[in-house]
């Protein structure tokens, strides 16, 4: 291998090549994760009702072969709203999760690569952050803008990447005086070079490994506020609202809350089978690259 | 380095720090678009109780000058007014801030009864049947979301079983205790995770350390060795741990407070942001960021009591 | 080239060659005795047999040195005496290990701890991380007594300072509170070594105790090792990479390779006389100062894959006179002189110098 490609640690080329000798978890998780994907795209098609669809005349129903999920306090089959979910929860996840990641990592490794007072600067702000409880932060921002998932979108977009940066920082800490670094400082390259091409696919190790915490840390956000009426507007799917208000109804219709919740559990718990999978597989690869 | 000068050193630091947090706490309040006082009178003001309002909270001045106001307030404990309530906030805060500080406590307290047992057997039987079990059993009740689970919980035990109170906060000694179970086990539970997986980690790198083998070798027993001195090395990051993921618990907090209409201060942001009341606001927010500061702090120390080779560096 | 040539460049002066020991005779009696032990590590569906049909006597008061590169399984070797070695991934084939008249590979988990410390103590390499660093060190050092054995708390630090000072600590009452990172790599293995005597074991397996300290204190360590042993008559075997640590402290030498022992002799035999390939290539590796600057002696090849069970003498493929035979016949440990022994199908050839 030459140092070029050692240097590159390419995660996706490493990874792609063995599928049958992917850890357990991570096939278990993926496998649920694509169903989860697959039911949330496929909604329309799996179920007969509308998300918004209420049906006076059907309210707080119990689970039956005809709404498997009972009905709520509309007359909306549950099921469907859970479905439909799908599409709230996970994209929401999904962006707020790897979009801070790119900018969090590249902020990270570039100070920390630098040096002097970047890197001051950084770990200032890094600490003031980190300081900040991450619900509280994302109230507060959310009391200043006003609810609505757009602004929880923004309050995270302002906040999350100090996480990444923290970790890229770390990792680029360690890699920066390692000695296939200093080998191509004297070939001439230049840093930005160095860093994005050589650096930065060896300090994300962990990022990633992190990032399916993250991811279901985040639905949790959204779930959490929604459910604190703070996110997204009703009648919209998302699940925590939907907890929210099934709350009233626990004594006769206690599926209405418990059900949504039990895809929010299925959902994270298929992320968080990935990065356990994930995180075995990269150790692997870390020992093996050295 | 002694310990005096640590602490100082330390304290020092934070100063920079709860600068920016005030800052932020500040400038999130702010920058609302449109006239916070409105807002929190959901526009039913005329305009001379604006005036008034704005004149009390000192929104007339300058932008600079209203940060300077605030945070030498702050400082001397001031923290403002409560236009909704017409009270310090200081003096609302200071009622809810205890119920918090045992709700946290007693999570925490809970959290490390679950995770301690249950990390040690998987680190014991590593890679066996149980400790699969239980890192699984840790997947689930990380990807529980709190509120959700401090429901069932409250289905469960509150009203099937009816055996524990499931909101407010009691009035005796013994009532309180009561009161404060269901909430501190649900965000218990929402932490043990996250200390189970660490504490294993822990315990497993603990158990190949030299001086393991070094101590098997001196002919002491399994359960000697695995007390003495691989759980007390092990348990060293756990006041970190928990330190770090403070803000965590100060969300679960927010949250199952809210659930469980528990008298503290997240229930009190819950309220404040509903009804707009900015000064609440922006007063919880530093205080929440000093207590998280205060934690570290206090963790760092008993860190070092344990190992004192941080004072070396 | 010759083996005459080989054997004259080789040669150490006799006078080196047991220093520490030109006075002294030891009794021929066995106090640890390995017959045919096997030691194998299973992981991942590879096996490696990292102990090869190992048989040795250690003699009552001796200082034996085992000489190998890394993987020649000395190592394990001394774990395994002391059944340290957590199984899976290591599994004892065959053999016995017999001790005070006992076969300590039959011990029970109990029986095996009441040796350990107390009749046979181990000193391991890396002092840095042998000790416990959130424990002060007068503490560790007396642990064994304290739980084990009948000393008691009160008595417990003037107990720790005593073996500090024995072991050449200076002040001893005011650093037996310290901890490990206070200390230097040096004085901490001397803490080791306090903690190793402590409860007086009859034997010491002191596994490279000196190669992680730097050259000035190795002397002063080895020093002590064996000032202690001749004040006390303890038998120590001494594992070491390095010849030039061996050739000074001791009696006699076990050279492994390959998970086997390929030559067994007293140390001046060894260094004047080797009797093994193997042994030669060591000997001749060695840069001599007084000599005139020659390119550095290596042996050629790669060690040895433990993972491969072929028949035949390990270190065929790197031998300068390997002969068909070697590849195939069944090798032993045999006496080729009166108390030399070779694992060597050609050590006679070597010991009557003349041409392969």
């Amino acid at each position: 291998m030459s140092s070029e490609e050692a240097s590159q640690g390419n995660l996706v080329r490493h990874m792609g090549g063995e599928l049958y000798r992917w850890p357990m978890t991570l096939k278990i998780g993926s496998a649920i994760l694509v169903a989860i994907v697959l039911a949330g795209l496929f909604a329309p098609v799996l179920t007969p009702y509308g998300p918004f669809t209420q049906d006076l005349s059907n309210t707080l129903l119990a689970p039956s072969p005809a709404h498997p999920f009972g009905t709520d306090n509309f007359g909306r089959d549950v099921l469907t709203r859970v479905l439909y979910g799908i599409r709230i929860n996970l994209p929401f996840g999904f962006f707020t999760t790897y979009v801070p990641l790119v900018y969090g990592i590249i902020l990270g490794a570039l100070a920390s690569y630098w040096g002097g007072w970047c890197d001051s600067l950084l770990m200032r702000v890094l600490d003031v952050t980190i300081a900040f409880p991450f619900l509280i932060l994302i109230i507060v921002i959310v009391a200043t803008l006003g609810p609505g998932i757009q602004n929880i979108y923004l309050a995270i977009f302002l906040t999350a990447w100090t996480m990444y940066a923290r970790l890229a920082r770390a990792e680029m800490l360690v890699e920066r005086n390692k000695d296939y670094i200093l080998a191509a400082r004297n070939l001439g390259y230049g840093p930005g070079r160095i860093v994005f091409r050589h650096a930065i696919p060896n300090v994300v190790n962990s990022s990633i490994v992190f990032s399916m915490s993250d991811f279901v840390l985040n639905i949790l956000l959204l779930s959490g506020l929604s459910f604190l009426g703070l996110g997204v507007a009703p009648p919209t799917p998302e699940w925590g609202a939907m907890i929210a208000e099934g709350r009233d109804f626990m004594l006769e219709a206690w599926w209405i809350s418990t059900l949504p919740g039990l895809a929010l559990v299925g959902t994270g718990t298929a992320l968080c089978l990935i990065g356990d999978g994930l995180a075995q597989r990269l150790g692997e690869r870390r020992y093996a690259l050295i | 380095m002694n310990l005096l000068n640590y602490i100082a050193g330390r304290i020092l630091q934070m100063f920079p720090v709860v600068i920016g947090v005030s800052l932020i706490s500040f400038l999130a309040i702010h920058l609302v678009p449109g006239d916070p006082v409105q807002l929190m009178m959901h526009g039913r003001a005329t305009p001379e109780t604006l005036q008034a309002a704005h004149a009390k909270l000192g929104l007339d001045q300058p932008l600079p000058i209203q940060y300077w106001n605030f945070i030498s307030k702050a400082a001397m404990g001031n923290l403002g007014i409560s236009i909704i309530q017409n009270a310090a906030v200081s003096k609302i805060v200071g009622e809810r801030l205890l119920p918090t500080i045992i709700l946290l406590v007693a999570s925490a307290v809970f959290a490390v009864i679950i995770a301690l047992p249950l990390s040690v057997i998987a680190a014991k039987w590593a890679d066996r049947p149980i400790d699969h079990i239980i890192r699984l059993g840790g997947v689930l009740g990380f990807a529980m979301p709190p509120f959700w689970l401090g429901i069932i919980l409250m289905l469960f035990f509150g009203i099937f079983l009816d055996w524990l109170p499931i909101s407010g906060y009691g009035r005796s000694f013994g009532d309180r205790l009561q009161h404060l179970i269901l909430p501190a086990l649900t965000i218990a539970l929402f932490l043990a995770p996250i200390l189970i997986q660490s504490l294993r980690a822990a315990i497993l790198d603990v158990m190949m350390a030299d001086y393991i083998e070094v101590a098997r070798a001196k002919g002491l027993g399994p359960w000697r060795i695995l007390v003495k001195h691989a759980l007390r090395n092990a348990l060293m990051p756990v006041t970190t741990i928990l330190a770090v993921n403070i803000g965590w618990l100060l969300g679960g907090a927010v949250v199952v407070e809210y659930l469980f209409s528990f008298p503290g201060l997240g229930s009190l942001l819950i309220r404040a942001v509903g009804q707009r009341d900015y000064p609440v606001i922006q007063g919880l927010s530093l205080v929440f960021a000093i207590l998280v500061l205060i934690v570290n702090l206090l963790s760092d120390l008993s860190y070092i009591l344990i190992d004192k080779r941080v004072l070396q560096s | 080239m010759g083996l005459r040539n080989d054997l004259a460049s080789a040669a150490m002066p006799l006078s080196s060659a047991g220093t520490y020991h030109s006075g002294r005779t030891t009794a021929e009696v066995p106090i640890l005795e390995i017959e045919n032990l096997t030691v194998e590590f299973r992981q991942r569906g590879r096996t490696v047999r990292a102990v090869n049909e190992v048989s040795l006597s250690v003699f009552k008061g001796e200082t034996l040195g085992i000489v190998g590169e890394s993987g020649s399984g000395k190592s394990v070797l001394c774990r395994t005496i002391l059944r340290l070695l957590p199984s899976p991934p290591a599994f004892i084939q065959s053999g016995e290990i017999h001790f005070a008249g006992r076969n300590l590979l039959s011990l029970t988990e109990g029986e095996i701890q009441s040796v350990r410390g107390a009749e046979i103590a181990m000193i391991f390499q890396n002092p840095m991380n042998a000790l416990n660093p959130i424990w002060p060190i007068g503490d560790q050092i007396t642990e064994g007594e304290r739980v084990l054995g009948r000393l008691r708390s009160s008595d417990a630090r003037q107990r720790a300072t005593e073996l500090l000072r024995r072991v050449g600590i200076p002040s001893p009452e005011l650093r037996v509170d310290e901890y490990p990172h206070q200390w230097s790599g040096g004085m901490v293995q001397r803490a080791v070594i306090a903690m190793a005597i402590a409860r007086e074991p009859k034997l010491i397996l002191a596994d490279e105790p000196t190669t992680a300290l730097d050259v000035t204190i190795q002397d002063q360590i080895l020093a002590l090792l064996m000032e202690l042993q001749e004040a006390t008559s303890t038998t120590l075997i001494l594992v070491s990479h390095d010849m030039a640590v061996v050739a000074e402290t001791c009696d006699r030498v076990a050279v492994m390779y390959a998970g086997r022992i390929v030559e067994l002799a007293r140390t001046a035999d060894v260094f004047s006389q080797p009797c093994h390939p193997y042994s030669l290539g060591l000997l001749q590796s060695i840069p001599r100062i007084d000599a005139e600057a020659q390119s550095l002696i290596s042996i050629s090849g790669q060690p040895p894959d433990l993972a491969g069970f072929s028949p035949g003498c390990s270190f065929a493929p790197r031998c300068k006179f390997v002969a068909p035979e070697c590849r195939n016949s069944k090798i032993t440990l045999r006496e080729v002189k009166p108390g030399h022994f070779s694992a060597c199908l050609k050590a006679e050839n070597m010991v009557e110098g003349g041409r392969l």
